[in-house]
């Protein structure tokens, strides 16, 4: 099977203008994956479903990720010779920038006509609040509406184009996105038989220590 | 296991059982009703989860549930005496749970089975898992185990037959079919935005008050 470099630069040798590139992934498993660029991934989809030597005709896991708002340090280094011929000085400039958040859409892919795969597709939303709508792949291949409505109902992601986006692990009336990483479950656990660290947190607000410690201050 | 005002003449359940020895059958009322109630539980047919795998070998002819009168899992609420909570209770099913126990007739058992219907088990500190069915239906007897075999199921059926037989048909430790004002309206909660709402019948479940140990 062709390498994801080499599927990038079919790629844009096919659609002139899209955006893509390939993420590496630097763990021993090394499945480096695609990440497309919203505006043509679904007829990026389409081409790598039917492009000889592709074929890539089964879609086997959707999935999402939530990217909270990170800071990042940039180190650049810089080296300035000593002119009286001493050590060279160094000088490192650490500079922060600010990686918005943002929920990603990671999409496997097989051929099982020739038996290749995994061909790995990530769709990035623009952030995780309001703009958070990613062309769905559903029309592409059908295996995808049950998990693209999964990635809906835990991470919030709006999939256009999906035949029936609806929740399909809550309750319609549900407002929360329980895989998010800043959900706040129901906090109804009322007692814990060994709490320890947040749960300990958690056992405090809701059941007092004995009589001679502080009284807590309970929280609304 | 006794009336609340036994006269001398009334024998007791300890003078019943010195004369059927002596081969003389002397019973009440209230013992053969109780006797034909607790030898024909008939249990919903109704899993939830794993545990029901391990209900439904209890009622195979292994373990046989017919030898305790139960083998007839009845498919609707209206005929059933005995709701068998198997399995994890998730908060999307927990309002079709508490319809199905409004909808049987009283009188009405409940059994929890296995670590999930009473207290959520391993899934306890999941978001969508009930914490235990107890906090909506009454429950009678626990079963613990994860899943609890089959023979275990069958101890809990006959600790609830024990159950049935020492209740008294008068007085306020009678059936709840036998009181004036009885209910047989539990409350379904709803679904709400963040969770259940409310997330527990308080009439029925509160927290076990607890004292956390200084610096614990």
């Amino acid at each position: 099977m062709e390498t994801p470099d080499q599927i990038r630069d079919r790629l844009l040798a096919r659609f002139p203008g899209a955006a893509v590139a390939v993420v590496a992934n630097p763990g021993p498993a090394a499945q480096h994956s695609l990440l497309l660029g919203v505006a043509h991934a679904r007829a990026i989809a389409e081409f790598l479903r039917d492009a000889p030597g592709l074929r890539l005709d089964f879609c086997s896991n959707v999935t999402g990720i939530d990217w909270l708002d990170r800071e990042v340090t940039d180190v650049a280094t810089t080296t300035t010779p000593d002119p009286a011929g001493g050590p060279a000085k160094v000088v490192e400039q650490k500079t922060k920038r600010l990686v918005p958040g943002r929920l990603e859409v990671v999409y496997h892919l097989y051929s099982v006509e020739l038996k290749h795969g995994p061909v790995i597709l990530r769709l990035r939303t623009e952030n995780r609040s309001d703009r958070v709508t990613v062309p769905s792949l559903t029309p592409v291949w059908r295996s995808c509406e049950f998990q693209e409505r999964e990635v809906f109902d835990l991470y919030g992601v709006v999939f256009e184009g999906h035949p029936d986006l609806r929740r399909i692990l809550m309750w319609d009336e549900f407002k929360d996105h329980p895989m998010r990483k800043d959900y706040v479950e129901p906090d109804d656990y009322e007692w814990e038989p060994t709490p320890h660290g947040d749960v300990l947190a958690r056992a405090k607000r809701h059941y007092p220590a004995t009589e001679a410690a502080p009284k807590e201050e309970p929280k609304p | 296991m006794s009336d609340p005002a036994p006269t001398p003449d009334t024998p007791t359940d300890a003078d019943r059982d010195e004369l059927r020895r002596q081969g003389i059958l002397l019973t009440s009322m209230e013992e053969l009703y109780n006797w034909g109630r607790s030898r024909s539980v008939w249990p919903l047919n109704f899993g939830l989860a794993c545990c029901a795998i391990e209900m439904m070998a209890a009622s195979m002819a292994r373990f046989d549930i017919a030898r305790f009168g139960s083998e007839v899992f009845r498919p609707s609420p209206r005929q059933a005496d005995l709701i068998i909570i198997s399995g994890t209770v998730t908060k999307k099913m927990a309002p079709q749970v508490v319809r199905l126990w409004n909808q049987m007739p009283e009188p009405k058992y409940c059994i929890a089975m296995g670590a999930c219907a009473i207290s959520g088990g391993p899934f306890k500190q999941g978001y969508n898992v009930l914490k235990g069915i107890d906090r909506y239906i009454p429950v009678d007897i626990y079963i613990p185990g994860c899943p609890p075999r089959p023979e275990a199921l069958l101890h809990g059926l006959m600790q609830l037959q024990e159950k049935i037989r020492g209740q008294r048909l008068t007085g306020p430790t009678a059936p709840p079919h036998l009181q004036k004002d009885t209910t047989c309206d539990y409350p379904v909660p709803a679904f709400g935005a963040h969770d259940l709402e409310p997330p527990k019948n308080p009439a029925l479940w509160q927290p076990p008050v607890l004292v956390r140990k200084e610096g614990a």
